[in-house]
């Protein structure tokens, strides 16, 4: 678009601001009713006894079972059309939506709702939606792509006018990637996340070949005999290009540490304790430190090691407390 | 089923952690449950459509499990003031989404405790996350 087809766009886009959902307060299909409500706490797994056990709610303080608090929107949902024949043509909502897919924000993404519950709704009650769209932000790049953000409040009242809650709905409405539809039908199922892979590459595939096996392996000089790591091709010492190695018995203690907050990467086990190690041979590793409480992590920590399989792909070296 | 008394909360208090697999039963019906009949949430052909590999949770089911974790812990006088959720990467069948919460807050002009939860899947990583206020007696 150039700026003044933007320009245009948007002040049209900005006259939704205001317009009511569903041209005032809407009542939901069905009053509240057990049935549904023991249905909802069924899936959900909650066994709240003050949404489905009469008997105890009699007896609570409420006097009487009431719908969950989380179910307050479900009432006045519209229903089966909008699977079977889509949302009807009046509803503001989804003209605004129809209006941004027009042109081209057809992606479209919850991202935040904020509900507050005044009152209780309890079985006989009609539930009453009153939505607005309460504002339109301008325009914003996310990560999944350009797009508007826009807000509906909604008031819930039930049949004598008593307001029950409140709830803001923020939805991002934007120009999905390319790409994104030819990636789509992925049915290979999940694939679950694994820890990201080492470089295997000549000076140091033979010291992961033989993490692989279970060995925690030592590079030694084979002119000086002093021990090097991690792996690299010249002696710091004497500058020799011969070496071998011993294996680590992984005795060690630790020489520092940090743990790993943020950003959280897949695969990854949480607390991470990432430790600079140092070996009974006297070299220094970095590994993991695992199998007691985060706080227990501390300098000069005594350890021990073994190689785990940590995940499908990787054997790594992981450092275990030794109990004192 | 007893009911937390707010005297015996305190800030920093950790709720019992909950596993959830996710499958493509949960899924579908629970949107049904929460009357969201938006195909996504049923029709795998149309979730693919929109680039995700299977159907996956809506939010009112988010929603609902957010305060189901907490009044598991908090019992049920719990009074629900406010929920407040923050989505991040969807729920889809296969993954395992562990809920977390922490008591970060304390009213005492109306015996108010507001509770940080957490729902990490195990694939995708963060997938709601945010705040519950309820009251006790």
């Amino acid at each position: 678009m150039t700026p003044e087809e933007t320009k245009a766009f948007e002040d049209e886009l900005y006259n939704f601001v205001g317009n009511s959902v569903h041209g005032g307060p809407r009542k939901g299909h069905d009053d509240v009713n057990a049935a549904m409500i023991r249905q909802w706490c069924e899936i959900m797994g909650d066994a709240n006894p003050a949404y489905i056990d009469a008997e105890w709610a009699a007896k609570s303080t409420r006097g009487h079972t009431i719908a969950p608090p989380a179910m307050m929107y479900a009432w006045t949902q519209e229903g089966y059309k909008v699977a079977s024949v889509g949302r009807p043509e009046s509803d503001g909502q989804a003209r605004l939506v129809r209006f941004l897919a027009s042109k081209g924000f057809t992606g479209s993404l919850g991202t935040n709702v904020d509900q507050e519950y005044f009152a209780d709704a309890k079985i006989g009650d009609s539930i009453f939606e009153d939505s607005i769209i309460e504002s339109i932000s301008e325009q914003k790049t996310t990560g999944r792509g350009v797009g508007y953000f826009f807000e509906t409040f909604a008031k819930f009242t039930n049949q004598d006018g008593t307001l029950l809650g409140t709830q803001r709905f923020r939805v991002f409405q934007f120009i999905p990637p390319a790409q994104a539809e030819a990636e789509a039908p992925a049915d290979s199922g999940l694939e679950v996340p694994t820890r990201i892979q080492a470089p295997r590459g000549q000076d140091n595939k033979w010291w992961w070949d033989a993490c692989d096996e279970g060995k925690v392996l030592i590079q030694r000089c084979k002119s000086c005999q002093v021990l090097r790591h991690p792996p690299r091709p010249m002696c710091g010492e004497c500058q020799s290009t011969e070496w071998d190695s011993i294996e680590s018995t992984l005795d060690g203690e630790v020489f520092s540490f940090v743990e790993m907050h943020h950003p959280r990467v897949p695969g990854y086990q949480y607390p991470l304790i990432v430790a600079v190690i140092e070996l009974a041979e006297g070299t220094r590793i970095v590994a993991n430190v695992v199998g007691c409480d985060v706080a227990d992590v501390h300098i000069g920590m005594k350890i021990k090691g073994q190689v785990d399989q940590v995940d499908e792909k990787t054997m790594l070296p992981q450092f275990y407390p030794i109990a004192s | 089923m007893n009911t937390l008394n707010y005297a015996d909360v305190s800030v920093g208090d950790k709720l019992p952690g909950l596993e959830l697999p996710i499958s493509s039963s949960l899924i579908s019906c629970a949107a049904l449950a929460t009357r969201d009949f938006e195909p996504c949430h049923h029709d795998k052909s149309v979730a693919q459509s929109m680039g995700l590999p299977d159907v996956f949770m809506n939010i009112l089911t988010s929603q609902a499990l957010m305060a189901r974790f907490v009044t598991d812990w908090s019992g049920p006088e719990t009074q629900m003031k406010a929920l407040r959720i923050k989505l991040g990467a969807p729920n889809v069948p296969g993954m395992v989404m562990t809920v977390t919460g922490e008591v970060v807050e304390k009213d005492d002009a109306e015996n108010s405790v507001n509770i940080e939860v957490t729902g990490e899947n195990n694939i995708w990583g963060m997938h709601m996350s945010g705040t519950v206020r309820i009251a006790l007696p």
